[in-house]
């Protein structure tokens, strides 16, 4: 099974999970987490600010640009404590689109962009639509070239952050072909944005009208690199999910322990009974496994084939231990777990927000049967 | 402790152990062999193996590290390591002496007399006198801390009383692994336990054989009546037998005592699964074209990934910080319950040969997986049930309250 991945650490990854342990604890508590569900902006500036200066944004952009010139292994252990502390912010949507910017951007729009992100300024990609499919090329939206510009249409579907974003990443079908284009936020005229109503409350996410929309044709993506794009995207969005998910499930695992240590029913701390005791081992076990291959995935970024592998075990076994860890701690929580107060339902909407985001375990598993057994 | 060995030095005992075993490995005698020491049923099995470990012994593949005075070969872990891979890459077969060499003898080093390591390192290295371990009674499984059999102290010597079970290799064995009480008064029931190098060919110590579920025999039940044994055998004193009876387990990671080197037990190799998988059909199609044995079959797959895995990640202390006690201890459940399910899996592949056993020339690898499966038991019930498992998982690794 070596063939499948390895695990290891770097140390700057090791350095990066100390600083940002502590700063997503310190800057993430729940009474905050809980105090920006309602909020519009729905994430600190200040804080983001800071995440700016930590240079976090520029970690797996290279040093030509302005980057740390690291890779996204080290996005890793940023990404899992931001899950585990419920820290949402545009972090994770800026960090793919400059991967989007990477694999696919003119060197124009490099330079023009990439700087910009490693200095703080947030990002977006514009991909998903109403088909609801998760497969990226199967899109309805359209770019027409008009002379020098070119006229965009249609709707795109949950765009996290847009309205944050100075740069937004999207998918266009031109001359029959996908296509990404770099849309700047300014483009986008008064109305262009509606706020969805979205699973995850601590998250910001909206549909965008691009109807109307008239971009400059130096906007588009190189063509010949749309494949490599579209596989860019997916692992760098399935490697953070999995990293947020893995933080998220140690998180609500530590919450259930909380619980299961201290309510007391029939004169017994109630962590004594095995019905309850016995799944939350295995909920444990399984989000062990998780973390295991998450940091597999992180070690065999960038690796032809087996990155894709370890990508999708990652965010398979990510979304269905977080996802049963969560259900679990609602169930465990009994009538308090029905509440909107309790912790646990923060979890399991983000789960399932994380699993319509990037695909959920069985799509991930179905792409990976194709990788393993074809 | 021997100097640790040159690259070159590792190289050349490597190479001399790659050929020995290359040459010396026989992997089908003309009968089933045992994947565990477990599963020694008949007289055929239980020669060849005894034969072969004291063959790789001779050879100088076995004990290697232990100490030259006692029967070891002296010389550096590293040595012995070498050893092991060479045995592993040739596939040779199980050693036999489970209980003498992975329990029984580090104990005996790390805490046994003068006298005591002489007389019986070198005889469980050669496979000359079998070990079996008596801790598990028909009524104290699960809770070990229990066991009642009874041990009273007459002048020199002690005279036994009660019954052990699941006994493996107890019918041919020379000594036992005896954990019996001696205090019925003691303030709590680990206290009363005691420890014994207990002699197996005693009047009085009588066994009857056990068939186990896949119709085999490998253990059997030991009845104890009035069998008078030495006070000698009594070992870590009096009242120590529940200490002693852990300290077994801990020599299992080899940082006090030097492994003996080998393996008592076969892994079974789940890429073979996946080859069963391939080789299987469905409705006139390859099986793994039916999508829901695919998905089952990924989900194995990232499952066998991550504990492969985490046998590496274990020795990571930057992604062991949370929970340290997780890993090592979720390990045996995680791995015996997986094995389980992927052997009862592989039964599915089979079709109508799925009603096949075996001894019938039909079955699909002479009944390999319907044995595996059956024996896969042993694993998650055997060295504390999976739920007993769990138990120590919660409440060691994640801090929940003992259930009472």
């Amino acid at each position: 099974m070596d063939n499948l991945g390895n695990i290891g650490t770097t140390e700057e990854q090791i350095e990066l999970m100390d600083v940002a342990t502590n700063f997503c604890r310190d800057k993430s508590p729940m009474d905050k987490v809980r105090a920006l569900i309602d909020d519009d902006l729905g994430y600190d500036p200040q804080v983001w600010k800071e995440i700016g200066e930590l240079g976090w944004l520029a970690i797996a952009i290279p040093e030509a640009h302005d980057g740390v010139g690291l890779s996204m292994a080290e996005v890793v252990p940023i990404a899992e404590q931001m899950g585990r502390n419920l820290m949402s912010t545009p972090f994770g949507t800026t960090t793919l689109a400059a991967q989007a910017l990477l694999a696919g951007g003119s060197e124009a729009q490099q330079a023009a962009w990439l700087p910009k992100i490693s200095a703080g300024c947030a990002a977006t990609l514009a991909l998903s639509e109403d088909s609801g499919d998760w497969d990226l090329s199967n899109i309805a939206c359209t770019g027409k070239q008009d002379g020098d510009s070119i006229n965009l249409s249609g709707k795109k579907q949950l765009v996290r952050w847009a309205d944050s974003a100075e740069l937004i990443i999207a998918s266009v079908k031109v001359d029959g072909n996908v296509r990404f284009v770099v849309i700047e936020r300014s483009a986008l005229g008064q109305g262009a944005l509606r706020r969805e109503s979205i699973i995850d409350e601590t998250a910001r996410s909206f549909e965008v009208t691009l109807d109307g929309v008239t971009i400059p044709a130096d906007a588009l993506f190189d063509a010949s690199r749309t494949r490599e794009t579209i596989e860019k995207i997916e692992l760098a969005a399935g490697l953070i999910q999995a990293a947020e998910m893995c933080g998220g499930s140690q998180a609500v695992i530590d919450y259930t322990l909380e619980y299961l240590k201290t309510r007391k029913q029939f004169d017994k701390i109630i962590g004594s009974f095995q019905a309850l005791k016995h799944p939350t081992v295995d909920n444990y076990v399984e989000y062990e496994k998780a973390r295991t291959h998450l940091y597999s995935a992180a070690y065999s970024w960038g690796e032809q084939g087996r990155g894709e592998v370890a990508v999708r075990m990652a965010a398979a076994q990510a979304h269905s231990s977080y996802s049963r860890a969560a259900d679990r701690s609602i169930q465990f929580h009994g009538g308090f777990g029905f509440t909107h107060d309790c912790d646990a339902q923060l979890h399991r909407r983000k789960a399932i927000f994380d699993g319509a985001l990037i695909g959920d375990a069985a799509y991930q598993r179905s792409k990976l049967a194709g990788l393993l057994f074809d | 402790m021997a100097d640790k060995p040159s690259a070159a030095e590792l190289n050349e005992f490597g190479d001399a152990a790659d050929a020995w075993f290359k040459e010396n490995t026989v992997r089908d005698p003309g009968f089933m062999l045992p994947l565990t020491f477990m599963e020694v049923s008949t007289d055929q099995q239980f020669d060849f193996l005894r034969e072969w470990q004291r063959k790789v012994y001779e050879a100088g593949f076995l004990g290697a590290s232990w100490p030259k005075e006692y029967g070891g070969g002296g010389m550096h872990s590293e040595y012995q390591r070498v050893a092991t891979r060479a045995m592993k890459k040739h596939d040779a077969p199980i050693m036999l002496n489970a209980i003498g060499n992975g329990w029984a003898g580090p104990l005996i080093l790390d805490l046994g007399s003068e006298e005591q390591k002489q007389t019986y390192i070198k005889g469980m290295l050669t496979a000359e006198d079998i070990w079996c371990q008596g801790f598990s009674e028909p009524e104290h499984g699960s809770d070990l801390g229990n066991a009642q059999l009874k041990a009273v102290k007459e002048g020199d010597e002690y005279v036994l009383n009660g019954s052990k079970i699941w006994t493996s290799l107890g019918d041919r064995a020379k000594y036992m692994i005896l954990l019996a009480r001696t205090d019925f008064e003691a303030e709590n029931k680990y206290k009363g336990l005691s420890f014994f190098l207990n002699p197996m060919k005693v009047d009085g110590i009588s066994t009857s054989r056990i068939k186990k579920l896949t119709g085999e025999y490998g253990f059997v039940q030991t009845f104890f009546a009035d069998a008078r044994i030495s006070a000698d055998c009594l070992f870590g004193g009096e009242g120590n037998g529940w200490s002693m009876a852990m300290k077994t387990l801990e020599y299992e990671r080899g940082a006090k005592v030097k492994p003996v080197g080998g393996y008592f037990v076969k892994e079974l190799d789940v890429m073979q699964i996946v080859e069963l998988a391939k080789n299987s059909m469905r409705n006139g199609k390859p099986l793994l074209d039916d999508p829901v044995m695919r998905d089952k079959m990924t989900q194995y797959m990232i499952d066998i990934q991550a504990l492969n895995l985490n046998n590496t990640r274990r020795r990571m202390p930057q992604l062991m910080q949370d929970k340290p006690m997780g890993l090592p201890l979720m390990n045996k459940l995680a791995r015996t319950e997986l094995i389980r399910e992927l052997t009862e899996f592989s039964l599915g592949f089979q079709g109508t040969k799925a009603g096949y056993y075996v001894g019938d020339e039909n079955a699909v690898d002479d009944g390999y997986w319907h044995r595996s499966y059956l024996n896969s038991f042993s694993a998650t019930i055997g060295g504390g049930t999976s739920e007993i498992q769990r138990n120590i998982v919660a409440e060691h690794a994640l801090g929940l309250p003992k259930t009472r």
